[in-house]
């Protein structure tokens, strides 16, 4: 080591080979990454799947897109902790097998607001509408901006089906009718998300706003464990 | 433009006179200033929009879109450019080597500003991945893999033709940065277009996950680590007059903090889907990560050893020592985070802004701060306009990122606890989510005022900078030296 080292040892003679110097310096970075990554994607048992675990619809997926336009990631994770308050606060730990069509993954790394892990089901689609279109008229305290602008933007259908092929061609299981069938099956939850939101006394007319994919998307979560 | 062959030439005597290209180190201090002083104005409006929401001005300035706007524009615009800046200045030096081409160096500096023009433009139309500090589209991310070989084509081409036979330990860790960056960059942008503005990555959740954060820890160590070191390694004995401390410590950190840092990235991700064996290797390696990078902090620091007293006069050398005892400070406190039973209390809370505003403030900032002040009168040959102006902006900056960091802890730790707390019963005492926010709204506005003086430290810098160039009597040249031919 010493001799390796010292002023005149051998590393001085490495310091006048930049190309090994370089190639040595790749090969130190690509072990780590290399040892970890591998087992990740070769071992089955590392990613246990969920039978109840199922591809997003195309409309909760247009709302997924939204979440992310919006950056709504800056400040809510999706990924509850096995300790006993976050199950408390949020319900279940998360489970690995929850996110095999996450594409990106949406776990978040800070939480200025709460985890929406598992918030599908905790509240009513207008208790929603109202939360975007003003937090303060639903949490009075809250520091969330208002998100107004997602009840008068017109809802965009016509890039699903190429959405969906994409992530078919990564791996997500969607067939060739559901791809065929995108539009229309994405107006119709569209249209009940609006009845929804109406008959329980809210605003009418949001079936072709970005409101009821952002609404279907938050539904959903969590919900395939239920 | 001076061409290569023009940029040497042999006297009667013998001698090779070497013309540098200081004009690109010019520019990219230029854009350092402004797009710091732009960075932190984002990052200061979006301190102001988490206590006081109306700060939200409609859908393309609202917090989810501005806030991946800050990190990109303070991570590869500001500190970005200041690592070129500093490439560029020391790599001719320490080479005694014009840059390769001169033409590969400018289409390096606009190619990049044309990268984070770009990036300002669609990250507040809400065009991004949403993968942290790798937001920008599949369109952006190929133009900074093609920019990013034209920068490495550059920077190996000069060392190839370099003219001294021994590469300095500051061309190690640039050495580190470009090919690791490459590596990165290309790792986690892999996807699958839609279209131009919207993209589907390859890996989906676990993988995606630990793909992401391979990558985001190692964009903290190979883009504001390594290249700044770098930096260091050449400025700071520049600055002091003095040798650098240990060449052997230089050897034995370099090798361990190049090769440990790729581990430690899963510990980003303590108790969430990924798998236990794979978080517990990440924090093993954040933990005896905590050496090598205390080897570049006193490597630094006892360089300065018998030359404390010049700190007396030299704003730049005060630059430093904060600089340096930053990078000490957080490296200390990054493995202590990544440990899984502190981890369990800071993760998702502010103590994790409060950690990387002290390695990003303290750190790269003042680093930054100090290279540009020394460089000034040297790239425009004029003094430097007001050394009580630099000393203001050293204060300021001090005080400013402190209470920033102060703060930021402070709000980490309560709602931590509060989060975790339980009453005698058993049941949750802040079931509320609302309330753990309430009690830390006032940490929001100090952290608010500290953003703003570390702001207003930067305004001076920009003032500083503009009357030396303004003030400077001569027209900016190339420095020169003489080799043996």
């Amino acid at each position: 080591m010493s001799k390796f080292i010292q002023t005149d040892g051998r590393h001085r003679t490495l310091e006048g080979w930049p190309l090994i110097f370089t190639i040595l310096t790749v090969l130190s970075v690509l072990v780590g990454g290399t040892v970890e990554f591998l087992p990740l994607v070769l071992m089955e048992s590392n990613i246990p799947t969920i039978s109840t675990v199922t591809p997003y619809t195309p409309l909760e997926l247009t709302g997924r897109d939204i979440y992310i336009r919006e950056g709504c990631v800056s400040c809510h994770s999706q990924m509850i902790r096995p300790f006993r308050d976050e199950l408390e606060r949020y319900g279940d730990y998360s489970k690995p097998g929850e996110s095999i069509y996450e594409r990106p993954f949406l776990w978040g790394s800070k939480r200025t607001g709460p985890d929406l892990a598992r918030v599908g089901g905790k509240y009513p689609d207008l208790w929603h509408v109202r939360h975007m279109e003003n937090p303060r008229s639903t949490s009075p305290s809250s520091l969330m901006p208002k998100y107004d602008w997602l009840l008068s933007r017109d809802l965009d259908l016509q890039s699903v089906p190429a959405k969906m092929k994409a992530l078919r061609s990564l791996g997500t299981p969607y067939t060739d009718t559901e791809i065929a069938g995108a539009i229309d099956d994405a107006s119709a939850q569209a249209a009940h998300v609006a009845r929804n939101v109406e008959s329980s006394g809210g605003p009418t007319g949001l079936a072709s706003k970005e409101i009821v994919a952002v609404v279907a998307y938050l539904q959903r979560l969590g919900t395939d464990l239920k | 433009m001076n061409s290569i062959a023009s940029s040497a030439h042999i006297n009667e005597s013998g001698k090779l006179t070497v013309r540098f290209d200081d004009q690109i180190v010019r520019y990219f201090v230029i854009a350092t200033a402004i797009w710091g002083f732009v960075g932190m104005l984002v990052g200061a409006l979006i301190a102001l929009q988490l206590p006081f929401w109306q700060a939200n001005l409609g859908q393309y300035l609202s917090f989810g879109r501005l806030r991946p706007l800050h990190t990109n524009a303070v991570v590869f615009a500001f500190a970005g450019n200041a690592v070129f800046a500093a490439i560029y200045y020391s790599t001719q030096r320490l080479t005694k080597a014009r840059m390769f081409s001169d033409m590969m160096s400018r289409i390096h500096f606009w190619g990049w500003q044309t990268i984070i023009v770009s990036a300002a433009i669609t990250l507040p139309l809400g065009i991004t991945t949403s993968k942290e500090y790798a937001e920008l589209e599949w369109p952006i991310d190929v133009l900074i893999a093609v920019i990013w070989v034209i920068f490495a084509v550059n920077f190996f081409m000069t060392l190839k033709v370099r003219r001294e036979k021994h590469m300095y330990v500051a061309l190690w860790f640039y050495i580190a940065t470009i090919v690791t960056v490459a590596v990165l960059h290309i790792g986690n942008s892999l996807a699958i277009p839609v279209g131009l503005f919207k993209s589907y990555p390859i890996f989906a959740g676990v993988q995606d996950a630990f793909v992401q954060w391979w990558y985001g820890h190692n964009a903290v160590a190979f883009f504001l680590t390594t290249p700044f070191l770098g930096l260091m390694y050449y400025f700071l004995p520049k600055a002091a007059d003095r040798p650098v401390f240990s060449y052997r410590l230089s050897i034995v950190h370099f090798w361990s903090l190049v090769f440990l840092y790729i581990w430690a990235g899963p510990h980003h991700l303590q108790y969430t889907s990924v798998p236990e064996w794979a978080v517990t290797l990440g924090m093993v390696f954040s933990v005896m990560l905590w050496m090598p990078s205390w080897g570049g902090m006193i490597n630094g620091l006892f360089t300065l050893r018998g030359a404390w007293h010049k700190l007396r006069d030299s704003v730049v050398l005060k630059m430093y020592v904060i600089g340096i005892t930053f990078y000490g400070m957080s490296t200390f406190e990054g493995p202590m985070l990544s440990v899984k039973t502190v981890n369990a209390l800071s993760h998702y809370t502010d103590w994790t802004i409060g950690h990387v505003h002290a390695g990003a403030l303290g750190w790269n900032g003042f680093m930054t701060f100090g290279m540009i002040y020394w460089l000034l009168p040297k790239l425009w040959k004029s003094d430097l306009w007001s050394p009580k102006l630099a000393n203001a902006h050293f204060w300021i900056g001090t005080i400013g990122m402190l209470l920033y960091v102060m703060s930021m802890y402070s709000a980490g730790v309560t709602q931590g606890l509060m989060w975790r707390a339980f009453d005698d019963a058993g049941r949750l005492i802040y079931p509320d989510f609302m309330e753990t926010v309430i009690e830390i709204v006032p940490m929001y506005w100090v952290r608010l005022v500290g953003g703003t003086m570390y702001l207003v430290g930067m305004i001076l810098l920009g003032v500083n900078m503009i009357m030396t160039i303004r003030t400077a009597t001569e027209k900016p040249s190339d420095s020169a030296i003489l080799v043996n031919a």
